[in-house]
């Protein structure tokens, strides 16, 4: 059509009056990529200077790894490191073999009433923030009047416990809590994937005569196990991630708890907020970012050697 | 035919979820029923989903005192407006260019955006950079823009809607009768993508009306209080009250900070999740449908 010339100037051209919309189109987020994530992104460099917020980011003196060096001087950094992972590993056991467990009970309630809105109902925990889960716990474990110490134990002739300054039940209490919050989300993705299993397989099942134990054990649980491991190379990924609101908010922030109770996203937010130490917030905050992005890496490699449409990327 | 395994099964697993269910709004009732008891009952007895005096006065306290909460939650109801509108105008736009991927830079684009999943800055530099650069620290700003894009999965499900759910033939007769790329999208594709928006569109809602994270980075009492939410305000509660108990562990007890009794703290609770209790079970099917759409990838 054209002339061979002036060819592929001419067909970039005529190509953006076509495209130029949608780059338009991705232009506001890419702003916003631009401010929100890639910009402090650079800005881990702070974990690498003696910051002085006066001076600002640039003004301020390098000083190699020494942020580092100080901040796994201390016990802090093997408590929060063991905190963090510690609680993913057992959130993730616990939830799953859970939603698994309801999920499998859901599957089997033929009433679909019932089973909407037992879904509906324990969903509910998912949908409220940590603040107002902090309310609920409050309710329950408060010395002034709740549930607890002021009416189940007394009745029980049990002993009132200082629970916001005993940290021996709080593994279990957040463990509790975490599952009672997030159990609804997980349980509903196992279920949809049950219910995607083909009908064929119990039909043949049943003529052969397996009771529904059996077909529990040999058709849905080995069918779920794809979704499993998925979940399961997903949370691997997020390990030095902990939920802020769960350990800040449900805790009271006590730091009595601290030693059970405090991970790494409570530290980073503790020593920047309260004591302006950029230095070792600065190095804690880091130190997560980049054993996370190194397990998220590796998990994504692993799923896609063992799945690849289940990759991330 | 109703077997015997049959009503076993249905007796044991409804048995079950049954038991779990109420274990997942036993808390709430006692939430609520705790903001009706008596103060000084509650004192002596505490919290009991039976209590012996039941009282309105927590409410009467929120009444009085609406000016505060009930200006609380008109600031909610903006920035979950405006947060969740701005939120997925971006994301639309977004998913909608990137779901282009013969358009050269698209792909790179793409990548950008799901490299935000692997690495962040963290908290320490993405605080420094909003409030040393942006300046956002005690503005309105603090509680839209950090939430606004936060989730690059969801803007991968609305791409993904678009390329496996719409039809390609449709876009392609709109251009050939000279619609432009704004026109396709707004009355075309659009249109096609009620499920999906409705869906990412709820899940941001709630992000919105439950953060008060950034509430804490970056609203102070002195300057940021006009913008205060209702998770904010029981927040700050929670906050006051670790600062009277720190004080009371050091001695040097503050003066100032004085606490509303634990009903009315409950009472302001209620009142915090009241909408995402009324409201969730008209919109249940689209919270559903998002999980399984973010859990399990298609």
């Amino acid at each position: 059509m054209m002339g061979k010339g002036n060819a592929p100037a001419v067909r970039t051209k005529k190509k953006f009056k076509r495209t130029w919309p949608f780059y338009l189109m991705v232009l506001p987020g890419l702003i916003y990529l631009l401010i929100n994530n890639y910009m402090p992104m650079f800005g881990i460099i702070i974990a690498f200077k003696d910051m002085n917020y006066s001076k600002g980011i640039f003004g301020s003196d390098w000083c190699g790894l020494e942020n580092f060096r100080f901040l796994f001087g201390t016990k802090d950094a093997w408590t929060i490191t063991r905190n963090t992972i510690g609680y993913n590993v057992a959130f993730f056991v616990i939830g799953t073999f859970l939603a698994v467990f309801l999920a499998i009970c859901m599957n089997e309630i033929r009433s679909r009433t019932a089973s909407k809105l037992y879904q509906t109902l324990i969903l509910l925990p998912y949908l409220i923030s940590w603040v107002v889960v902090s309310y609920l716990v409050y309710a329950f474990l408060s010395g002034e009047n709740g549930f607890l110490n002021k009416s189940l134990f007394p009745a029980l002739g049990l002993k009132p416990i200082n629970w916001y300054q005993d940290k021996t039940y709080w593994p279990y209490i957040l463990v509790l809590v975490n599952t009672w919050k997030s159990v609804g989300y997980s349980m509903i993705i196992y279920f949809s994937s049950i219910v995607g299993i083909s009908q064929d397989y119990y039909e043949a099942a049943r003529i052969d005569g397996a009771s529904k134990i059996k077909q529990i054990r040999y058709i849905t649980l080995p069918l779920l196990k794809p979704t499993v491991i998925t979940m399961f190379i997903l949370s691997v990924g997020q390990v030095f991630r902990s939920d802020f609101g769960l350990f800040y908010q449900v805790t009271k922030n006590s730091g009595a708890l601290y030693e059970y109770t405090r991970t790494i996203d409570v530290y980073v937010y503790q020593a920047l907020m309260k004591n302006a130490d950029y230095s070792m917030s600065g190095a804690a905050s880091v130190y997560q970012s980049i054993c996370g992005f190194i397990l998220i890496v590796a998990a994504n490699l692993i799923v896609r050697k063992y799945n690849r449409s289940s990759a991330l990327f | 035919m109703k077997t015997r395994e049959y009503c076993v099964t249905q007796v044991i697993t409804n048995g079950i979820c049954i038991i779990v269910t109420i274990c997942a709004i036993l808390p709430f009732i006692l939430l609520v029923i705790a903001s009706f008891t008596d103060d000084s009952w509650a004192a002596l007895h505490g919290f009991t989903f039976f209590p012996g005096k039941w009282s309105l006065t927590a409410y009467q306290y929120i009444a009085a005192k609406w000016a505060t909460i009930g200006r609380a939650y008109l600031m909610t109801l903006v920035v979950t407006a405006i947060g969740t509108l701005a939120s997925l105008f971006i994301s639309v736009l977004f998913a909608y260019g990137i779901s282009k991927q013969n358009v050269a830079g698209m792909k790179i684009i793409s990548f950008l955006l799901i490299f935000t999943m692997l690495f962040n800055g963290g908290l320490v530099s993405t605080y420094y950079c909003y409030v040393k650069i942006w300046g956002i620290k005690d503005t309105i700003w603090a509680l839209v823009v950090p939430n606004l894009m936060m989730n690059a999965f969801n803007v991968i499900l609305i791409r993904n809607y678009f390329v496996n759910s719409i039809p390609a033939s449709l876009e392609e007769a709109a251009r050939i009768d000279g619609a432009g790329e704004f026109k396709i999208l707004g009355w075309i594709i659009l249109p096609l993508s009620k499920p999906i928006i409705a869906t990412i569109g709820l899940m941001t809602l709630l992000v919105y009306w439950n953060d008060w994270q950034n509430g804490l980075y970056y609203l102070t009492a002195r300057n940021g209080a006009d913008y205060f939410t209702i998770q904010i305000v029981l927040n700050n509660i929670n906050e006051d009250i670790r600062a009277i108990s720190a004080a009371v562990t050091t001695g040097t007890m503050t003066a100032g900070v004085s606490l509303p009794s634990t009903t009315i703290r409950m009472a302001i609770a209620v009142v915090g999740v009241l909408p995402i209790l009324v409201l969730y079970p008209f919109f249940q099917r689209y919270f559903v449908k998002g999980i399984t759409l973010g859990g399990v990838k298609e």
